[in-house]
């Protein structure tokens, strides 16, 4: 699903490398929690995987292409497999709920009446049923992050890439978002998730991998958020 | 492709940059005008070209008695019969001339008296004080030099004149008010240009979120840009249409009513309508595609897939 061969990322202007020399693969399926303080390179990791950064040395696989001999024109072919959910949610506050989930499908030139069909089915999916016509200024945070998680999933993506999905949420709703990510997850759809949340992490005990400083310091199945050292 | 949403989207665009909006419109309008105006100012003083170069002559000048006392280019004596034959048939054999007329002194005499009448000057003049001169049509009036190298200061010519020296220096003054008019419109144009790039810079930061969105779904590049590309293009068009309105206008109240030229000066033949129509389809098609084109490059440094 993701392998990384030896890859660095430096940005321009950098001297310190975002990311070094880091290899690992993640399997079909799998939840992955991605851990590491501020700047250790987990959101460059990410970004990665979205394409929109390339790395400058080594090999990022997705979904069995070559990101570096993918095409620009392809990007967005590829993104389509994808879905995204991120801490602040990136909703549009001036459409409603539906809207806001139907956008992913629009914008990818999906049908009328395929929309129709899929967004209330998407919206009962992640709990929000019957609230399609909310404006997102109109729903709590723990709402709003589901009308994301709808949006990143309306289209079936194999994918889900979340960049701490829980990190504006209180710990209780938390719970309830990391119950829907796994329900997601069992329907065979790949979870990435970059978290500081270690109640999260210790609870779940999922596959763990952790950078330090850009590097990869651990890589360990139905793991905890930090060593006790 | 949901045409009914990108419309809207269009839409939503344009009003909430309504003043950005406006303003493309009139700079499109104002330069577009003035391309065509400079395009009809190059049409009107071709078809005068056409019409008066039609009507003028270059004129060889023969030396008269009276001529070869006061005028040194006559100073070998007036013309005889001979110079005047080898004059002829030198004509003749050029290619670049149409026809050639003779004309007699008396004949000139006679030209005279009906062009100036009773004046003073006419009546103390004489047969034998005008001149014999060739009048010679050329096949390409501006080929005037030819003429003039083969024939000025021989024996027997006093001059040879060109008619259409004195109608240039009024085409110069049109021409140098065209381009004139063209370095307007080039400035006018730039500014088009750049209130555009601004204003499609403005209308894609006011909606970064919709585009940053559309990206990260995997809408392509050219769904995210067709957007701001055609609300560009809709401006231009608006302003273009502007221009075309213009210009009709501009036609009907200068040549036909309003100013009414073509009553007022008879002498001049004016473009018809059809040079005005022709021209609208060339406004249209530049107001859509200029700021299309311009929105476009702005774009491709602004949306990055």
């Amino acid at each position: 699903m993701i392998r990384f061969d030896n890859v660095s990322k430096v940005y321009p202007k950098q001297s310190r490398p975002a990311l070094r020399d880091v290899s690992l693969e993640v399997e079909r399926g799998e939840f992955v929690f991605l851990v590491g303080s501020s700047g250790s390179g987990k959101s460059t990791f990410l970004r990665l995987i979205l394409r929109e950064e390339r790395c400058s040395q080594g090999q990022v696989h997705v979904l069995g292409k070559d990101l570096a001999r993918l095409s620009n024109w392809k990007v967005p072919q590829m993104r389509r497999q994808l879905g995204t959910v991120f801490q602040d949610f990136r909703l549009l506050p001036n459409k409603t709920v539906g809207e806001n989930v139907a956008f992913a499908q629009e914008v990818i030139g999906k049908s009328r009446g395929e929309i129709r069909k899929s967004v209330p089915q998407v919206l009962d999916l992640v709990g929000l049923g019957g609230k399609e016509d909310r404006r997102p200024g109109e729903l709590s945070g723990g709402e709003q992050q589901r009308v994301a998680i709808a949006r990143a999933f309306v289209n079936r993506p194999k994918l889900l890439i979340a960049d701490e999905p829980t990190g504006n949420l209180d710990p209780q709703t938390s719970v309830g978002i990391m119950k829907l990510l796994d329900r997601i997850n069992r329907t065979g759809t790949t979870v990435v998730m970059a978290t500081h949340d270690q109640n999260i992490v210790d609870q779940m005990r999922k596959r763990v991998i952790e950078l330090e400083k850009g590097r990869l310091v651990r890589d360990q199945a139905r793991g905890v958020y930090g060593y006790q050292h | 492709m949901r045409a009914q949403f990108v419309l809207s989207e269009i839409g939503v665009g344009l009003r909430r940059n309504l003043t950005m909006t406006f303003a493309v419109i009139v700079s499109v309008a104002l330069s577009l005008a003035l391309f065509g105006g400079s395009l009809l100012m190059s049409d009107q003083v071709n078809t005068m070209k056409g019409y008066w170069y039609d009507k003028v002559n270059v004129s060889i000048f023969l030396c008269n008695k009276s001529d070869a006392e006061s005028d040194p280019n006559c100073a070998k004596g007036a013309v005889t019969s001979e110079q005047k034959e080898q004059i002829q048939a030198d004509l003749k054999k050029m290619s670049v001339v149409d026809t050639v007329a003779y004309e007699s002194s008396d004949q000139a005499y006679k030209h005279y008296k009906e062009q100036f009448g009773d004046s003073p000057l006419a009546s103390s003049l004489t047969p034998d004080q005008m001149q014999e001169s060739y009048r010679i049509k050329l096949k390409d009036p501006e080929k005037y030099q030819v003429i003039a190298t083969a024939f000025d200061g021989r024996d027997g010519v006093q001059s040879v004149q060109d008619q259409k020296g004195i109608l240039d220096n009024l085409f110069g003054l049109l021409n140098g008010m065209n381009w004139a008019a063209r370095a307007v419109m080039a400035m006018m144009l730039v500014v088009a240009l750049m209130l555009i790039v601004n204003t499609v810079r403005v209308s894609a930061f006011s909606r970064r979120r919709e585009t940053g969105i559309m990206r990260l779904v995997g809408a392509s590049g050219f769904y995210i840009q067709a957007p701001f590309i055609a609300e560009a293009a809709v401006a231009g068009l608006i302003g273009g249409g502007v221009a075309c309105g213009f210009l009709v206008i501009a036609r009907y109240f200068i040549i036909d009513h309003g100013l009414a030229l073509s009553e007022k000066l008879n002498l001049i033949n004016f473009i018809g309508w059809d040079a005005v129509l022709t021209k609208l389809p060339l406004i249209l098609a530049t107001s859509l595609l200029m700021p299309a084109l311009a929105a476009f490059f702005a774009l491709r440094k602004y949306l990055k897939v």
